[in-house]
């Protein structure tokens, strides 16, 4: 299975504290892969490391390597914004922007020039089809986004995400702000959504990795203890921290 | 014993607290009670668009007043507006943390220069400079501008840094996250989104320009006629009353209050519109 990101020997340090020590991983295509681990453990770090959101945080270094499709991202002649074009990112909280509906998913190609009304309108609605959000939006598309529900925020998001066409979408504990069923909602859209796309998702919840991932890594303090399939590291972990982490004796 | 002090304690702050509501009240019945006569001796239509002003001749139009007040404030605001949005947007988004304390801190110190100094240095620097390069006595309408729109600038500036430092974080790591540049950010998610606080600091500060008195009475020449140009000088409502008030008496002394009722009334219709625009969000 081809990988699309390749994580190696990476270390991060805030100011001259190191918070993610030698992470070496591949992320394959197509796959949901899964960062799980207490908090404080770097799952989240190491997520913000994909797409250069850490770029945005003084005094945090990194050293090591990540390539998307083989090329350095960390190369000084990388360019940011293309990037971040390739890789996209749902956060923990849903965040549209004070726009309409319609203008949150345009907003990423309007940021690229694109602002032919017709490529914009078949734009918007086959991402929201593929959020699955547009039956219950279609008819309100000019509507201010944050009169949406928090789930249907948090699809608009993922929506936005899709729009840029990315090969890789980051989610950062995309549903621990939200209901059960609107939680259930996105793990379905998930399963949908990795045949078209790899996606590396940040949970605090080992039965969503359980359910929704191919893959699952398992941090503890900075550390990959373990990365295996998702199946194996739940019910057979090599290693005898991840055991005592998934049978729930810490964290 | 105790509920009976808490009870008059809370009596005492409540009437301390009405108090400066009753000063507010005092101070507009009495402008009103002075003013409203004259407006009706002079006729409501004649007294704001007559264009002469004659005391002695018992004539009584504020209408040019109108116009120099208008175009001082409109001068000031095109001059003070885009400066002080720049200023905050800096501060915000691209000041590393020292400049910005640095910066807040003398930004702050401009609000507190009394206004008969800014005055002082109008006149002695930007009326000469106006007069000796774009012509005209240099007392003008541009001068008063220029002076207001520094005046108007702590306003502004810390009105609108307030409302962009309010906006959550994750709109800028939402765009930024979208593949949009730091401008785009700034432009099509920031600005937008702190864009009722930012009417709102803008129209503080123009209501700022518009009471302002001392500093606008030394540099703008205070001529009482319709002005042809920027480089003319003009009179303004507020230094209309404070030129003439020491020496007025009679219904002279009562157009000055009806000038401070037309004031007045510009002033709490732009607070309110603040007001409003803040709550609409």
């Amino acid at each position: 299975m081809e990988s699309v990101l390749k994580i190696s020997n990476l270390n991060l340090f805030y100011n001259n504290v190191q918070a993610l020590y030698n992470i070496d991983m591949d992320i394959k295509m197509n796959h949901v892969t899964a960062f799980i681990g207490p908090s404080g453990c770097g799952k989240s770090t190491l997520l913000r490391c994909l797409n250069r959101m850490n770029d945005l945080i003084e005094n945090c270094r990194i050293e090591g390597s990540i390539q998307l499709d083989g090329a350095e991202i960390y190369d000084k002649n990388q360019d940011v914004v293309s990037l971040r074009t390739r890789v996209g990112m749902v956060f923990q909280k849903p965040n549209p922007f004070p726009k309409t509906i319609y203008e949150n998913v345009a907003y990423g190609l309007r940021c690229q020039g694109i602002n032919d009304k017709k490529i914009l309108d078949e734009v918007v609605e086959k991402s929201l089809r593929k959020a699955a959000l547009w039956e219950e939006v279609k008819d309100r598309l000019g509507q201010n986004a944050l009169r949406l529900s928090g789930g249907q925020q948090q699809r608009l998001c993922i929506a936005r995400a899709i729009a840029m066409e990315p090969e890789v979408i980051l989610m950062d504990e995309p549903t621990s702000a939200l209901d059960p069923i609107a939680t259930a909602k996105i793990e379905e859209l998930i399963q949908d959504l990795k045949a078209e796309y790899t996606i590396v998702i940040v949970t605090h919840s080992m039965q969503q990795a359980a359910r929704i991932s191919d893959e699952t890594a398992f941090f503890l303090m900075g550390e990959l203890i373990e990365m295996n399939t998702t199946k194996k590291l739940f019910q057979l972990p090599n290693d005898k921290r991840t055991e005592d982490y998934i049978t729930g004796r810490f964290g | 014993m105790n509920i009976k002090k808490e009870k008059n304690l809370r009596r005492a702050f409540f009437f301390i607290a009405l108090s400066t509501l009753s000063v507010l009240a005092i101070i507009t019945l009495f402008i009103f009670f002075e003013g409203i006569p004259l407006i009706n001796k002079v006729g409501v239509f004649k007294f704001l668009f007559g264009m002469k002003w004659a005391p002695s001749q018992g004539l009584y139009g504020i209408f040019p007043m109108i116009i120099g007040t208008l175009s001082v404030t409109l001068g000031a605001a095109l001059i003070g507006v885009p400066v002080a949005l720049c200023v905050s947007i800096f501060l915000t988004e691209f000041a590393p943390k020292q400049i910005r304390m640095f910066m807040r801190s003398t930004i702050q110190l401009l609000a507190g220069i009394p206004s008969v100094v800014y005055g002082f240095w109008g006149l002695t620097f930007i009326v000469p400079f106006i007069r000796d390069y774009l012509g005209g006595p240099g007392l003008s309408i541009l001068a008063g501008s220029l002076i207001l729109a520094i005046m108007i600038l702590p306003t502004i500036i810390s009105i609108s840094e307030v409302s962009l430092l309010a906006l959550p974080g994750l709109y800028k790591q939402g765009s930024l996250a979208l593949g949009a540049t730091h401008w785009q950010t700034i432009w099509r998610v920031l600005i937008p989104a702190a864009k009722s606080g930012i009417m709102a600091a803008i129209i503080l500060g123009i209501g700022r320009a518009i009471g302002e008195t001392m500093a606008v009475i030394m540099v703008l020449g205070n001529a009482v006629a319709l002005p042809n140009s920027i480089l003319d000088p003009a009179r303004t409502l507020t230094t209309n009353i404070g030129i003439e008030m020491g020496y007025a008496s009679g219904d002279h002394q009562q157009a000055l209050f009806a000038t401070g009722i037309v004031l007045l009334v510009m002033i709490m219709i732009l607070n309110s519109a603040a007001q409003y625009i803040v709550r609409k969000k």
